[in-house]
């Protein structure tokens, strides 16, 4: 088989999603003996591609193009159809990330093919290829095959495999192969302008050691001064997952996730959380993950150290009172 | 301006779900209108009453699906469109698209809104294969639409915090990002007004779409732990309690 990785560049830089994405490809091409080649996109990619071949890669490709220099949904399109066509890969892996939702599957569709997108792992069952990705906000999982004539396209979750496991290459450096794409301007309808972020944050919650985290069960914003209290007894920040702060409760400065902050605290408290995915990626590192939740079956508790299955309003003022005790004691 | 919203129906938040193959079973639990469906839906009636037009909702799937087209009837959309199918839950992103791409494709919009995802499938690509298949330009994760003749400045969320302006022709697709507005409730008056309002009624297979289908979910389960979490009980003082024990002395962590 022939595996074609698209690798990504976040305004310059990689985004490191691309390395975990790699080191799938590397598992499923050491399963199925399979051959790996990476892809760059852009323009001035000459160090990136370099990068890539130092990687254990059977070759990586590089394709250049003025009207690829910003990123646009018609440009990867347009792109990428061609090399595809004429690279022919059986399988084709992204990392799963808001730029490939915004093009993979127009890309996958334009080939007549689909895509399984935000695998979390896969298997390989007597040479064929199962694919593991949640359903239900993570409440199950779902073993996904494809169906059809390849190439096949596939995306994986940020975090499902290790970027530190990647091989460097046995030899040195893979061999770099410059594809030319044919692009017009009048191919690109959408237009990127400005890239800019919200107003500078007053809290850095990568950098707190404690978060005490809301969800939904928290139910009313008249409630949140209850696990503003725990936050403060335990000396840690306040933080929630994104429905909170879409319904304004709290600002997006202190949201947890895919679309908000990453962290990696000594100790996480989930209130009320019930563990979709688009939040657990955004915390899933801390050292110690404690989850209440009155639902026993919160997929949150799946990677909780400690749980406590009750009602938050119940169990928020008695740590409260059982952490004030302790200080003082 | 001519808009149509793509609405889902998904097994309700805090329904229990039994597994049953690669589906659940769907008896005994209620269904509700996907929750970033209902920020399209939002998008488009604050559209329509700035700028004017219709707004069209088009929701694919059993019968029950027609409660969640009343809700957004009742919420101020103008018409409504089913297609039917029963066996909608076993369709794959692609065959999904084509059915309602073949649909939008006989009527005449401006701009065609999807939500960001499904909180069951959750494949989140039905507003980009509708873009492909329509051969329309798109933009998706939008967190703000302005409409300035045949054009729209959008603000497009990317990761870590950042976002994008951009501009994009019309007419096109978009997919909204939960959060862009706060989404309204129907009023008594919204859902008297409902009663009078059309549903056309199709069935899928009257579309004559051919697809073969590109994946297939063989079986859904509740995933294996990673971790073991040890389970605090008693009253919530005596776990309270536990807990901050536990969090001292054994994950040392405060």
């Amino acid at each position: 088989m022939k595996i074609l990785v698209i690798a990504e560049l976040r305004q310059g830089k990689w985004n490191n999603a691309s390395f975990e994405t790699l080191a799938a490809a590397q598992q499923i091409a050491k399963d199925t003996s399979s051959t790996i080649s990476a892809l760059v996109i852009g323009k001035g990619v000459d160090a990136f591609a370099a990068e890539l071949a130092g990687k254990n890669v059977t070759e990586v490709l590089q394709v250049e193009h003025d009207l690829l220099e910003a990123y646009t949904p018609d440009g990867f399109c347009i792109a990428l159809k061609q090399v595809i066509e004429s690279s022919k890969p059986d399988l084709v892996l992204f990392p799963h990330t808001y730029q490939v939702r915004d093009f993979a599957p127009k890309l996958a569709a334009s080939l007549g093919k689909g895509m399984i997108g935000d695998c979390i792992g896969y298997r390989s069952e007597s040479g064929k290829l199962v694919f593991v990705r949640q359903m239900f906000q993570g409440k199950t999982a779902a073993d996904v095959t494809f169906q059809g004539a390849a190439p096949w396209f596939a995306s994986f979750q940020s975090g499902a495999f290790r970027a530190d496991l990647l091989a460097a290459h046995p030899a040195g450096k893979a061999a770099i192969n410059k594809i030319a794409v044919d692009l017009r301007p009048e191919q690109i309808r959408t237009k990127p302008l400005d890239l800019f972020k919200e107003a500078k944050s007053a809290v850095d919650l990568t950098q707190a050691p404690l978060i005490v985290a809301i969800g939904r069960g928290i139910k009313a914003p008249e409630n949140i001064p209850q696990a503003e209290a725990l936050a403060k007894a335990l000396g840690g920040e306040i933080a929630a997952s994104r429905p909170i702060c879409d319904e304004g409760w709290l600002p997006m400065e202190r949201q947890i996730g895919s679309s908000g902050q990453t962290v990696a605290p000594k100790l996480y408290l989930a209130l009320g959380i019930s563990g979709a995915i688009q939040h657990v990626v955004g915390m899933k590192g801390a050292r110690t993950i404690v989850a209440i939740n009155k639902d026993a079956n919160a997929p949150i508790f799946e990677i909780a150290d400690y749980g406590i299955v009750a009602d938050i309003f119940e169990i928020m003022p008695a740590l409260t009172e059982a952490l004030e005790k302790s200080k003082s004691s | 301006m001519n808009i149509i919203v793509c609405i889902k129906q998904v097994p309700a938040k805090d329904a229990p779900l039994a597994i049953a193959g690669n589906w659940i079973k769907e008896s005994d639990i209620g269904f509700e209108m996907n929750e970033p469906d209902s920020y399209a839906l939002e998008e488009a009636l604050r559209l329509k009453e700035k700028h004017g037009g219709e707004v069209v909702v088009l929701s694919m799937g059993p019968e029950r699906v027609k409660q969640t087209i009343k809700e957004a009837l009742a919420k101020g959309a103008d018409r409504a469109i089913h297609i039917a199918d029963d066996n909608f839950a076993q369709l794959d992103p692609l065959g999904s698209a084509k059915a309602l791409a073949a649909t939008i494709g006989k009527e005449k919009a401006d701009l065609v809104l999807t939500g960001l995802q499904s909180d069951d499938h959750g494949f989140g690509q039905t507003g980009v294969l509708l873009a492909a298949l329509l051969d329309r330009p798109h933009a998706t994760i939008i967190m703000a639409i302005e409409i300035a003749g045949e054009k729209m400045k959008l603000k497009r969320e990317l990761e870590a915090g950042w976002f994008q302006h951009m501009e994009c022709p019309l007419p096109a697709v978009l997919s909204i990002q939960s959060g862009i507005n706060k989404v309204r409730y129907a009023t008594l008056k919204g859902i008297m007004a409902a009663k009078k309002k059309e549903i056309a009624t199709i069935t899928r297979e009257s579309l004559g779409i051919s697809h073969q289908p590109t994946q297939k979910i063989e079986k859904i389960y509740v995933p294996t732990k990673t971790k073991k979490t040890e389970f605090l009980t008693g009253t919530p003082k005596e776990a309270a309690s536990k807990l901050v024990e536990k969090l001292k002395f054994e994950a040392r962590v405060i």
